[in-house]
């Protein structure tokens, strides 16, 4: 019955989809206001009933009703209460659930919060947004849909596939879907934007906060999955530079160029047209990315199907809505008049420069990506694109925009000074020479470029403190006085510090270990020992435990530091799953500052000794670090006054009352 | 500057970074691109030594010879042709003799690949679309591959 209910509302769901995408354009072309507010309704009951869809898949997961297929198939009475919980998204058909959730969920978000939009714009941009609900909710009733029923319900199901059976699972991709998803907002109000022909300031303003929602989910997302694949996979690697690794980059790079352009829109009036278009790429790579993961085109732990109709029907999908957008975009957007002027030496251009860079190092993953996949298509040959090409082409352009980018926020609008910036990143510049000076005597071995990373990393991590002290002039004025100008800048300045900041935590960590990490893989007998960097690790032996539907062969491990020093020991282990006739290796790892020990054994050999993998990860730990103060830099920046309260009233009641041309 | 000069550096500038762009992006194409081959095309092609390819097909049963320090010794087939593979180090949680493989690395001059890089699947049923392709291309392919295939993770319910 359960699942019935949620098959129904699914279908009920579309029909209401189908109603917001229609009326309420109808409504803004004959200027009938009663149409108009159809939208607003009518997004939130969609979403309604998209939540009592999942509602209704989550309640035959955690019963376990087998009765239903895609249960069947994914989960087992023997999983804890999580996993069959996570189960839910941890298959094509239940992930293609959790999408459709989130896109309602920011529909209606716009719906209940956008009270001070302008009707026109909030209208058609529900109705757009109607409009890639129903294409997925047509979707998932046509080709994946999770309330089939199997005729004689087995007694136990399936197993989740144990890989996924991970606490990261739980995180990893609704926050993923959140990033991809939100910036369905910012596609929306382009599109309607362009439906409408004209776009104001304001139009940035308004959109800005979803964009860095969406930025700050996927940043996380990207991060927890990274990590994911670092501890789960025992071969200690935290990016592959793997098609749906760069799925998930491509939009993360489109969005963050948003993120700046939108800023400037919204500040100076100025690349309206290009943050348009912007916001259609951010989007079409969200589905891109949609489509390389659950098509099937690519084979990996996310491809759950290979139903060749999923596959066309999804690419159906890209291209009536980017080949729409696009088109929409050519035709409209001449009329969106152009906005200021800048220099090319100012916040403007800085930014510019930014998004220069953002987009042609997305331009090259895209490229790399994609590739392999044209090359088969037209020419039959098999090859793939490994992390050399991404290194060749993406280090060299991700670089230079590290170098510059604490520039930016220390230009002044309009017409910045060059020589006023450098002089005031002087310190941060001699702390960088310093750090590099000091990779360089310290660390061994590892690329020559490799303290020059470092360098960059500290020059843009002095550089977000830098803009900070600037603003406050601490250490000009009395500290008291520096401490009320910190309280009183805008949490948007705060914002953009932390997130420079963030991102020069990730790059230290990522130069760090790939430069200075060192692995051992060896065979060892119980009582042997390996050396690596300062550790000295002892391999105790092997016992057996058993967990609720796994097996366990765990590897003691104590590790010394090289002095004799007792530090504590590590249990890696060899899972297996009976269910599934398939094992998985469970890293162990140690922390020690941001540094990490990491094991990770193979099976057991008869005479006791277990294959190792044993690897020092320096600086690991600053890539997720820095993640999570960008992510923190976007939340502050999200609450800043501006944002939170969103157009100023006056500037609403010109806006309603005498609709302006664009600039 | 003038709006129109001002474009025009912008223009220029792009344009410049578009340039710096491809021309990374065409280096880059030309050293570290791996083609895919099954032991038949690495006969066929000759293949020379030395040069990177990814290997592909199923570890033949019965040749899995594990040597002194984690060295390996197996043979890759597509049922026409087998060529020796070398590999040191730690083979993924679900390599397995009979079933698909993909190896990373080069040919040495006696004819041994020498693999740095086996690639690691994540499911058992799961079977690499290029080797289910290089399968079915040397008339070896069967059936129960097929239903493997199409039930990977969670399985496709059509």
């Amino acid at each position: 019955m359960i699942p019935e209910l949620g098959h129904f509302a699914l279908m009920l769901a579309l029909g209401l989809a189908l109603i917001q995408g229609i009326m309420p354009i109808v409504g803004t072309r004959t200027n009938d206001p009663v149409l108009m507010s159809i939208a607003a309704p009518a997004a939130l009951a969609q979403f309604a009933f998209i939540a009592t869809a999942f509602a209704a898949l989550g309640v035959s997961y955690v019963t376990s009703d087998f009765s239903v297929l895609n249960v069947y198939e994914n989960s087992n009475t023997q999983m804890p209460l999580i996993y069959r919980l996570t189960s839910i998204w941890g298959n094509h058909e239940g992930s293609m659930m959790l999408w459709v959730s989130i896109l309602t969920f920011f529909g209606a978000l716009v719906a209940a919060f956008g009270t001070n939009l302008p009707v026109v714009l909030k209208a058609n941009a529900l109705a757009v947004q109607a409009w890639v609900a129903a294409a997925f909710e047509l979707f998932i009733l046509m080709t994946s849909n999770p309330f089939v029923r199997i005729p004689d319900a087995p007694f136990e199901g399936q197993d989740l596939n144990p890989i996924l059976q991970d606490p990261g699972l739980a995180f990893h991709p609704p926050m993923l879907y959140l990033g991809y998803v939100g910036f369905s907002i910012a596609f929306s109000f382009a599109i309607a934007a362009l439906i409408e022909g004209r776009i104001d300031a304001a139009w940035a303003r308004w959109v800005r906060p979803w964009v860095l929602v969406a930025w700050m989910c996927l940043t996380l997302g990207i991060a927890g999955g990274s990590y994911w694949a670092y501890y789960e996979l025992g071969w200690g690697g935290f990016w592959f530079w793997d098609p749906v690794e760069n799925a998930s980059l491509m939009p993360w790079l489109a969005g963050t160029a948003l993120l700046h352009s939108a800023v400037v829109m919204e500040k100076r009036g100025a690349l309206k047209v290009w943050t348009i278009l912007l916001a259609i790429l951010t989007f079409s790579l969200s589905l891109i990315g949609t489509f390389l993961v659950r098509s099937g085109v690519l084979t990996s732990v996310h491809a759950f199907a290979v139903d060749p109709r999923r596959g066309i029907f999804i690419l159906g999908i890209l291209i009536i809505f980017i080949g729409g957008a696009l088109a929409l975009y050519a035709w409209r957007a001449p009329l969106l008049k152009q906005g200021g002027l800048f220099a090319p030496i100012s916040r403007e251009g800085a930014l510019v420069f930014n998004n220069l860079f953002l987009t042609t190092a997305c331009a090259t993953v895209f490229v790399g990506t994609l590739y392999p996949l044209a090359l088969e298509a037209l020419t039959g040959a098999k090859i793939s694109v490994g992390p050399p090409f991404f290194d060749l082409t993406f280090g060299p352009l991700f670089i230079p925009l590290m170098a510059v980018m604490p520039f930016g926020p220390l230009m002044g609008w309009k017409r910045g000074d060059l020589l006023g910036a450098a002089q005031r990143l002087l310190a941060a510049a001699m702390l960088a020479a310093l750090a590099t000076a000091a990779a360089f005597a310290l660390e061994h071995g590892g690329p020559v470029l490799a303290p020059f990373g470092v360098g960059v990393a500290v020059f843009v991590m002095a550089g977000a403190v830098t803009d900070i002290a600037e603003r406050t002039l601490i250490l000009r004025v009395p500290f008291r006085a520096a401490f009320r100008r910190a309280l009183g800048l805008p949490r948007s300045a705060w914002g953009t510090a932390f997130a420079h900041f963030g991102i020069g935590v990730t790059l230290m960590g990522i130069v760090g270990v790939t430069a200075w990490g060192s692995e051992r893989i060896a065979e060892i007998k119980p009582g042997a020992s390996l050396d690596i960097a300062h550790y000295r690790v002892t391999f105790d032996g092997t016992f057996n435990r058993a967990g609720s539907n796994y097996r366990d062969v765990v590897g003691r491990f104590t590790i010394h530091r090289l002095n004799g020093e007792l530090i504590g020991n590590m249990q890696p282990s060899r899972r297996a799953f009976p269910d599934r006739n398939m094992a998985t290796t469970e890293a162990a790892l140690m922390s020690r500052g941001v540094n990490q020990l990491y094991i990770s054994i193979g099976d057991p050999n008869k005479d006791g000794s277990v294959p190792v993998r044993l690897y020092f990860k320096p600086y690991v730990l600053m890539i997720w670090l820095g993640a999570g103060i960008m992510f923190l830099g976007g939340a502050l920046s999200l609450s800043d006054r501006r944002l939170r309260v969103g157009a100023p009233r006056p500037a609403k009641a010109r806006v309603r009352a005498v609709p302006q041309p664009a600039e | 500057m003038s709006r129109k000069q001002r474009r025009l550096t912008l223009i220029g500038g792009s344009l410049a970074v578009l340039a710096v762009a491809v021309a990374l992006m065409l280096n880059a194409f030309r050293d570290s691109i791996v083609f895919f081959n099954s032991p038949s095309d690495v006969v066929e092609k000759h293949v020379e030594p030395g040069t990177r390819i990814r290997l592909g097909g199923l570890v033949k049963d019965g040749s899995l010879v594990r040597g002194n320090n984690l060295n390996f010794h197996f043979e890759v087939t597509d049922g026409k042709t087998e060529i020796p593979v070398a590999y040191t180090g730690v083979l993924p949680d679900l390599f397995r003799e009979g079933q698909g493989v993909v190896a990373e690395g080069a040919l040495d001059g006696g004819g041994v690949f020498n693999a740095d890089t086996i690639l690691a699947k994540h499911d058992e049923t799961y079977m690499p679309k290029e080797v289910a392709d290089a399968l079915k291309k040397s008339g070896h392919w069967k059936d129960d591959y097929a239903q493997r295939a199409a039930m990977p993770i969670g399985g496709g319910s059509k």
